[in-house]
């Protein structure tokens, strides 16, 4: 019989590895499922991992769709170390990119250096004032964060598309629900030339940086552990539990909604309805993959983009829907959060009880 | 007259896969397992009922696929968080994501495709009354399935040995383990059951409601049903109110808009997921309450050390 047995300690080694073999796992399943899809498995497998590698213009794509994979993920993670569980990143992200975007049209052909510092902390106040709702029902009624956030996406969408449809949009646009296109002082500078490569990127490792800092070393980053780890150990160490309920959510709130801003002000370029794609769902899964740690998070977030980018050229090339991108990340989340039991249990070959006793 | 008993029909059309999945999500709740995977598994049966209904041209085939697919969903969340001890909500989390992607991939060749919509059942002298028989007597089979549900599940949580012990899994789930019960093959079913129920509730989407297939077709439809749950304090009957409320602020909504009000569409969409909220905080405010209604071992993973 096969049975489970507490480790005394955290295998950190298995923590370290398991995300690696997840997604070895991942593939492996992919081949299969693309086999059954009656798709040759190999060559799409490649498709998708391998050939975005292969030329500069797919890599800058990649840390394209990285930079909001990593801006939201560091931000959720704070919280899920606390387990507070902010999973309407979706949402904040979008009324980022609203608001970050909405000054970008008010100061529309308006020159100067400030404009953009000044869309970006609007963005970023968007987010947390959008995180700022659950925060408070959290704090204040006990409201679940979990379904309030993820409510609060469909909202943000809606006000979106009501917005783009109606006083955001382009006045000379022939009646198109999408918004005029930011002028030169409003996008964000590129980094590789020829690419969509922009600054926003540098602001990912920055975020990453400092949350390494502060989660390491800063005793906020400590209070997050115990939190996490007991409710009642961190109440006898006298942490304020609503105090760091409202700084995670800020947090998290404040990086999705500057990823939405620079999501705007970067590779879109203006406000459109379909502006949000999945990215604050999809740093769920790249927080998770990440360990939680910040330098985790930032390798964990070129592995998702990669999975993006392969996914597009597998719709071109093989003709595949899309959504193959969202089977995959589901599939790695399963796998990783399945082989995660190995480091905090032992597999153990027992004997059923009743042989032992007869021998 | 006739507006308003459309009006109630509307509703009842909308409430009814609220119904399943709440009911489903509840049970399982009842047994300490916190699944956020509804949108997920909803998902998932509204693709595989619908893809079965136009394959094999049987409604009911398609209703059972859908049962067996949203149940299959819910027993890989059983085996990951049950066998393997992952933590509920990000695997929850998984499902939902997975989900979504898998059936948009299956329903790839099916979108556009109509089925022939489950009729109606036209019971002889009740569905003739005049407006009673509208309201009452004339509907698909599936909604009295929905009722019928609510009834069993309250019937068997409340005054069956099977739903004690359900419920004692729930409460206390070291006390059950030492009294010689399974949790974790109670836990199981229970998912497996919940799975079932959300199948169920999507495949009313794509095959009742609407009845065609588009990606992303629940829309939130799984959160909401798990809003629905805390609602009801755990307990069917108030789930049930909870889904009527929430199909009723739907359609009212969706009224709204076709009276050609000053309002953006967009705007009145928004009303269900805001009442979600507003009904969510009411509930929540009372600490006490909540805490005494929720199962004590809700959301706790269970590992029997010997």
């Amino acid at each position: 019989m096969i049975r489970l047995e507490a480790r005394n300690q955290t295998s950190r080694t298995l923590l370290f590895w398991s995300p690696i073999l997840a997604v070895g796992i991942t593939v492996i399943a992919g081949t299969i499922m693309f086999a059954l899809l009656g798709k040759a498995p190999i060559r799409a497998i490649a498709i998708i991992f391998l050939e975005p590698l292969g030329d500069i213009f797919s890599i800058a794509e990649i840390v394209v769709k990285a930079t909001p994979l990593i801006l939201i993920a560091v931000g959720l993670s704070f919280g899920f170390k606390a387990g507070i569980w902010n999973i309407g990143a979706e949402g904040q992200f979008t009324i980022g990119a609203l608001s970050g975007g909405s000054v970008a049209l008010a100061l529309y052909q308006i020159d100067g250096a400030w404009v953009l510092p000044l869309m970006c902390l609007a963005g970023a106040v968007g987010g947390m004032l959008w995180a700022a709702i659950p925060a408070f029902l959290k704090t204040r009624y006990n409201a679940n964060e979990i379904l309030v956030s993820l409510m609060l996406t469909y909202v943000a969408v809606l006000l979106l598309s009501a917005l783009v449809h109606g006083p955001l949009k382009d006045p000379d646009g022939m009646n198109f629900p999408e918004s005029r296109i930011f002028h030169d002082a409003a996008t964000l500078p590129i980094l590789i030339e020829g690419t969509r490569a922009h600054v926003g990127f540098v602001t990912a490792i920055v975020a990453v940086a400092i949350s390494w800092l502060v989660l390491s070393r800063h005793i906020f980053g400590y209070q997050i552990k115990v939190l996490g780890q007991s409710q009642r150990a961190a109440r006898f160490g006298g942490f304020n539990e609503k105090h760091v309920t409202w700084i995670c959510l800020m947090i998290s709130g404040g990086l999705a909604g500057l990823a939405g801003l620079f999501e705007a002000a970067g590779p879109v370029g203006q406000l459109v309805p379909a502006l949000p794609v999945g990215y604050g769902f999809t740093a769920i899964i790249v927080a998770f993959l990440g360990r939680l740690n910040p330098l985790g998070i930032l390798l964990g977030g070129f592995v998702m983009a990669l999975t993006y980018i392969g996914g597009e050229s597998a719709q071109i090339e093989l003709n595949l829907p899309s959504a193959v991108t969202g089977v995959f990340q589901g599939m790695l989340l399963f796998f990783l959060l399945g082989i995660d039991v190995l480091a905090n249990y032992k597999i153990r070959m027992t004997q059923p009880l009743s042989r032992k006793l007869s021998e | 007259m006739d507006l308003l008993i459309l009006i109630l029909q509307g509703i009842i059309v909308a409430a009814t896969p609220l119904v399943f999945a709440a009911i489903g999500e509840l049970v399982v709740e009842r047994a300490g397992v916190l699944n956020l995977g509804v949108e997920g598994m909803m998902i998932l049966g509204a693709v595989s009922g619908f893809a079965i209904t136009l394959e094999s041209g049987s409604i009911l085939i398609g209703i059972v696929s859908a049962a067996l697919a949203g149940g299959a969903a819910a027993l890989l969340f059983g085996i990951l968080t049950q066998l393997l001890l992952s933590n509920q909500v990000a695997t929850g989390l998984a499902l939902t994501i997975f989900g979504l992607g898998l059936s948009a991939l299956l329903g790839q060749g099916y979108s556009g495709a109509t089925v022939m919509a489950l009729e109606k059942i036209h019971i002889t002298v009740l569905s003739d009354i005049p407006i009673l028989g509208a309201i009452i007597f004339s509907y698909d089979p599936l909604i009295y399935l929905s009722f019928g549900l609510t009834g069993c599940v309250a019937w068997f949580l409340a005054k069956t040995r099977a739903g004690l012990i359900l419920r004692a899994v729930g409460e206390n789930h070291d006390a059950a383990h030492a009294l010689g019960y399974g949790v974790v093959k109670i836990r199981l079913a229970a998912l497996v059951f919940g799975g079932a129920c959300a199948g169920i509730g999507g495949a009313y989407l794509s095959i009742v409601q609407t009845p065609f297939w588009v990606e992303d077709m629940t829309s939130g439809r799984g959160w909401i049903a798990l809003a629905i749950v805390v609602f009801s304090t755990w307990h069917p009957g108030r789930a049930l109110l909870g889904a009527y409320l929430f199909g009723g602020v739907t359609v009212v909504q969706l009224h709204v808009q076709g009276l050609g009000v000053d309002i953006q569409a967009q705007v009145l969409s928004m009303l269900p997921y805001i009442v979600t909220i507003i009904v969510l905080v009411m509930i929540s405010r009372d600490t006490l309450r909540a805490k005494l209604n929720a199962p004590a071992c809700l959301n706790k993973s269970f590992f029997a050390s010997s």
